[in-house]
């Protein structure tokens, strides 16, 4: 049985719930007529800006006459071509980083150098070696979002409880039952931030300037 | 009573970029069956690296530890009841028994026992963070019992509880390895919760470590912790074993 004052606590939590809702929907309602009546006063150039109604007719217009789905549909395929590839080989590698000492401190300058790279200026060199096709684009999302999957990874690995790496130690549990039964379950969130991250690297890969930019033929970004 | 293992001319040096660290100069001591027996010190004097020692996470660099029963079990457990937050209490439970692939029925059956026995059968599906404090230190206790080992090794296992809970959990702690017939060894700096729970206290001297004194605790036998503490030779073995630890600061 609920009391009379948890039933009003209750649709307060839900009042309030809907109230933040309904805000953002508002906002975001707000900001399209702004754009939209500021564009038509000719207030921001329409030209440079554009408008909200002048962006529905465009797409109309690609998707009767340009085949839209198709662009949108290949440049899906990159983004999730990239994005898996670049979890799964970001997981492999910060296993290794984590479990291999020495073979970390080989390769951590190197990481570091690239990571620091302006990846953007290897968009050409990119290109001459894998060839002018949907690869290369998938190639460039990879080197951007890769680094910083295996750095986000790798610091989920080293945040776990020194105390839970003991308890395991006083079970001496091997290597690998450390790895599958602790450090990957303890590090999920960080993987999973790590995800985030990763699709935003992967679409700055993919899309204008760097990947469809370069070769822009049947992609999203030509238009 | 029966000797269960002796510590001969332990000693332990630590290697590092610069220096040489003699962390324990020179160790000896026995351990009986079924006997409770505290090490207190000064902090970073070397008593976790004994119980690392051990329970061999850590290696002896001289003298040599004897062992007076074939194939003996150590239960470790740690300062903070470390569970896993991510699965139940039943599988933190069974945590070791995963890890040592021994999840007979046999054991199992043991390990259901204990949580019922110990009125914790209740939050089996319950998750680490539902529980106080206090049942979690129940739990890790459980967690290490599961294994069945010979000697159970405590690292200031009440520690980071508040001091309330500490003697409650202590009075707990102490009634389940009495009742399973355990011998343990335990570090702690809490002198009173040293007096109130061993048949022997060890003090130990600053480093390079060696045994300042061993002390037999003469009291009255089948009472609890907390009753040990109104004894009237607690003061008594309390001065003696701050005068110990006072020099050494």
């Amino acid at each position: 049985m609920k009391s009379k004052e948890y039933i009003n606590y209750l649709k307060k939590l839900k009042r309030k719930k809907v109230f933040i809702l309904s805000m953002q929907i508002l906002i975001l309602l707000l900001f399209i007529i702004l754009w939209e009546v500021l564009s038509n006063k000719k207030i921001i150039n329409p030209f440079l800006f554009s408008s909200p109604s002048k962006i529905l007719t465009t797409i109309k217009q690609l998707y009767f006459n340009y085949h839209l789905i198709t662009h949108i549909l290949t440049t899906l395929e990159e983004i999730i071509i990239a994005f898996v590839l670049g979890m799964v080989l970001s997981f492999i590698m910060a296993i290794l980083l984590y479990e291999f000492k020495t073979f970390n401190k080989i390769v951590d300058p190197y990481l570091t150098m690239l990571n620091s790279l302006p990846k953007v200026a290897l968009g050409p060199l990119i290109i001459i070696i894998v060839g002018a096709n949907t690869k290369s684009i998938i190639v460039m999302a990879l080197l951007i979002n890769l680094i910083v999957g295996i750095m986000s990874i790798y610091n989920g690995f080293n945040n776990v409880d020194s105390d839970l790496i003991m308890l395991f130690k006083t079970f001496k549990a091997s290597r690998f039952d450390t790895l599958r039964k602790l450090i990957i379950p303890a590090s999920v969130k960080s993987i999973i931030s790590s995800l985030k991250l990763n699709i935003s690297m992967t679409l700055i890969g993919l899309l204008p300037p760097v990947g469809e930019n370069i070769l822009s033929n049947k992609y999203c970004s030509k238009y | 009573m029966n000797k269960i293992l002796s510590i001969n001319n332990l000693q332990k040096k630590y290697y590092t970029k610069n220096d040489e660290i003699l962390a324990i100069k020179n160790l000896s001591f026995e351990l009986y069956e079924g006997e409770f027996i505290s090490i207190v010190g000064p902090s970073g004097c070397g008593k976790s690296t004994l119980l690392n020692i051990l329970t061999n996470i850590d290696k002896l660099t001289k003298g040599n530890i004897t062992y007076y029963k074939d194939n003996i079990k150590f239960g470790y457990m740690l300062q903070s009841d470390s569970m896993l937050d991510w699965k139940t209490i039943w599988e933190n439970v069974i945590l070791g028994l995963d890890i040592k692939k021994i999840k007979t029925k046999e054991n199992l059956e043991y390990v259901d026992k204990l949580l019922k026995t110990y009125g914790l059968d209740e939050f089996k599906n319950n998750y680490p963070k539902e529980l106080s404090g206090g049942m979690r230190q129940r739990v890790a206790l459980i967690r290490t019992l599961a294994l069945k080992p010979d000697i159970l090794v405590l690292d200031e296992p009440f520690s980071k509880l508040d001091y309330q809970s500490g003697l409650k959990v202590s009075d707990d702690v102490y009634k389940i390895i009495k009742q399973e017939k355990k011998t343990a060894i335990m570090v702690t700096h809490d002198l009173a919760q040293a007096i109130s729970l061993s048949d022997r206290v060890i003090t130990l001297s600053k480093r390079p470590c060696t045994i300042k004194n061993i002390y037999k605790i003469n009291r009255d036998k089948n009472l609890s912790p907390i009753e040990n503490r109104k004894d009237k030779n607690f003061s008594y073995y309390y001065d003696l074993l701050w005068k110990d630890l006072a020099d050494e600061e």
